[in-house]
């Protein structure tokens, strides 16, 4: 079990920046992560903190002004192929073959909004079909019966009709599991799933999750899932990211995040729910002061306006970088720095 | 779906029934009547015309009667086909008009396809490549065919066209084919004649279109929809062209109703600084005279244009918008 070290995706201070006439807006400064094969990231903070960017910027489509500035995107793979051990995404062109192949294949993406996700005026079938054309070596008649069958394994009642169907004519629940399919089509190693769950009701979101489990038992691929609500990360994710300003401000083991969280902001994040079992879906609490304007970043340690234990002459001077504060746990904080 | 098809059908009939009204009533407007226009226009080369040859004049033209009767009277007349007489050219108004309601429709659509072939390709490249170099000019050029009236431009197009190469680029046709009849020939000769005032009457509506698709496709290029299909590892100029700019397309297909319209009517002055055989200049003596049936003819034919491209474009928007197709558009 020698793989288990290995994760299949490491992000290594990634910078992704969007160059407007207004100034520059530092999406992503300094994410770094690690996703572990057939294992849930969990990726948390506040609106605007960059997890869509960051998920985009592994994916390569992160659109004009946008531009990846630095860092890594490691993606591994089983060297034994005719392929090398690895590849950093960041050295390949957005829109070339290489990055081609990979996106949909390797790592597939579901959104946040399943009423826009799917185009108005193609079927469902029309959308998996070219998915499956794109990655895999099949006939449109094979590729049609695999849609049909992945429609039926993501829950989607008589399957075969729903290929014809609009994305209007399906409820929300049914058009993310459509979505599902479509980012399974090719068996990818690693799902990216944006706020799956965000715009449906209550009941949906758990059967949505539920599924999301069950394909990641079946299929043993690895899942980023980024969300609002902290009660979906403990019940779904294995390891935790915490974001802030673009920033990776602490990760670890879901468990030690959120028994014993160390940055001053993951605390500030969990504190206004008394138990994680009590009220399974909290949304993200408001913390005292507000999300910085994006254009300027404040200095230093970027929690340091809002910082309840803000060190005077050091948080505003130097930026603190993320260093061991547990066994598998980093945190970007000076108060833990010189410990 | 059938209920919507029906639904326009009707819509459209009423809306050709109004024309009619409209363009009988307007052409009435103005105060006195044909024979009052052809007095002024005898007296004028000396000849008087007696009371007695006014009023028979009027009775033969059935001008004593009320408006409405009258109205009445060449609504039925239409309907059997016959679209009056024309009382300047004295010959049926059908003969009249003849070839040219064809040119006229020949001109207009070439205008149309030639709006359409360069107005898409530049709308999708300056949304896709929006505040390039290539986008600048294009607006540039977009605003100043939106700004130059077209008629305006026929006349430097013409000056430009005689001053520098001494050609006369005016008419559809060269002098031997003019009276000539319908033959291969002519064909030959009329397309070699069509591009210049095609080109001038789909300026204004190719920059307007350019505006129209560039706005539409920047809406949808930021759509999620896009954003996934690319996230499936699609080509980037086949996300651009199967997804952002077909959803583009469907209002682009409803500017085929105003579009139509717009040229014809843009072609009516045009056509007379280029001496077109269209039905522009006839139009524009018609109502000079106040040749009544004639002038309400071609106005009415311009509406039922209208009508028509419109019903076209709901039709095409059926086709290709599967949400009015299967939920019924409003
Ligand atoms: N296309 C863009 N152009 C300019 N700025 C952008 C663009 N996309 C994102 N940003 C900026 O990047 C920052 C991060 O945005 P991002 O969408 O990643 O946030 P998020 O964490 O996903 O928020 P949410 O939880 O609301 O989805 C924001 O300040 C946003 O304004
Ligand atoms: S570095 Fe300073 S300001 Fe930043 S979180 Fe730690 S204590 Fe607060
Ligand atoms: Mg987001």
């Amino acid at each position: 079990m020698e793989n288990e070290e290995q994760p299949i995706l490491s992000v290594r201070n990634l910078k992704t920046f969007f160059f407007m006439d207004e100034g520059t807006v530092r999406a992503v400064e300094d994410a770094s992560f690690d996703v572990e094969p057939g294992k849930t990231l969990g990726i948390v903070g506040e609106s605007g903190c960059g997890k869509s960017v960051t998920v985009r910027s592994i994916l390569r489509i992160v659109e004009r002004p946008g531009r990846i500035v630095g860092g890594q995107i490691l993606l591994y793979r089983n060297a034994a192929g005719d392929r090398p051990g690895h590849v950093d995404l960041t050295q390949l062109e957005a829109n070339g073959p290489e990055m081609l192949a990979i996106r949909g294949d390797e790592i597939a993406l579901v959104f946040q909004e399943p009423m826009t996700s799917l185009s108005p005026v193609h079927t469902i079938g029309n959308q998996l079909i070219e998915a499956i054309l794109l990655h895999r070596q099949v006939s449109r008649r094979e590729a049609r019966e695999i849609a049909a069958e992945l429609l039926h394994q993501v829950g989607i009642p008589r399957p075969a009709g729903r290929l014809e169907e609009y994305s209007f004519q399906l409820s929300g629940g049914l058009r993310q599991r459509a979505m599902i399919a479509i980012a399974l089509s090719c068996d990818p190693r690693l799902l990216i799933a944006d706020e799956p769950t965000t715009a449906l009701d209550v009941t949906t979101q758990g059967q949505i999750l539920d599924l999301l489990r069950s394909l990641q038992e079946e299929r043993g691929m690895a899942i980023i899932l980024i969300t609002h609500d902290l009660g979906v990360i403990a019940e779904m994710a294995d390891d935790v990211v915490v974001m802030y300003l673009g920033q990776t401000v602490e990760k670890g083991p879901v468990d030690d995040i959120f028994h014993a969280p160390k940055h001053p902001y993951t605390q500030s994040l969990l504190q206004s729910i008394p138990s994680i079992h009590s009220r399974p879906r909290v949304n993200l609490p408001t913390i005292s002061g507000s999300v910085p304007h994006p254009y300027n970043r404040p200095s230093g340690c970027p929690f340091h306006p809002r910082c309840p234990e803000y060190i005077v002459g050091t948080c505003e001077t130097r930026a603190p970088s993320l260093a061991p504060v547990g066994e598998r746990q980093e945190a970007s904080c000076f108060l833990y720095e010189d410990a | 779906m059938l209920a919507y098809l029906a639904q326009r059908f009707l819509l459209a009939i009423l809306t050709v029934w109004a024309v009619s009204v409209l363009s009988f009533f307007i052409i009435q407007l103005p105060a006195g009547d044909y024979v009052d226009a052809y007095i002024a226009l005898q007296r004028e080369t000396g000849t008087l015309v007696s009371r007695q040859e006014a009023e028979n004049l009027r009775t033969q033209y059935g001008l004593d009667q009320p408006v409405y009767v009258q109205y009445a009277k060449w609504v039925a007349l239409i309907l059997q086909g016959n679209f009056g007489m024309s009382m300047e050219w004295r010959r049926p108004v059908l003969e009249v008009i003849g070839d040219r309601l064809a040119l006229t429709i020949v001109v207009s659509v070439v205008a149309l396809l030639f709006t359409w072939a360069v107005a898409l390709p530049i709308g999708i490249y300056s949304a896709v490549r929006q505040y390039s170099f290539g986008d600048y000019i294009f607006t540039f050029v977009g605003f100043f065919g939106l700004a130059t009236p077209s008629f305006l431009l026929a006349l430097v197009v013409l000056y430009l066209a005689f001053s520098l190469f001494g050609a006369n680029i005016g008419g559809l046709f060269s002098s031997e084919f003019k009276l000539a009849s319908w033959s291969l020939a002519k064909v030959w000769d009329l397309l070699k004649h069509l591009p210049v005032p095609a080109l001038i009457l789909a300026l204004s509506a190719t920059a307007q279109l350019i505006r129209v698709m560039r706005a539409n496709l920047l809406d949808e290029v930021r759509k999620p929809y896009v954003v996934t299909a690319r996230a499936r590892g699609l080509p980037e100029r086949r996300v651009i062209l199967k997804y952002p700019v077909r959803v583009a397309l469907n209002p682009f297909a409803s500017t085929l109703g105003y579009l139509f319209p717009h040229i014809v009517s843009g072609s009516i002055i045009v056509s007379v600084v280029l001496s077109l055989p269209t039905m522009g200049p006839v139009l524009l003596r018609s109502l000079q005279s106040q040749d009544m049936f004639l002038a309400g003819t071609i106005v009415l034919l311009i509406g039922v244009m209208t009508v028509v491209g419109t019903f076209i474009s709901d039709l095409v928007l059926l086709l290709i918008d599967p949400r009015i197709r299967l939920v019924g558009g409003r």
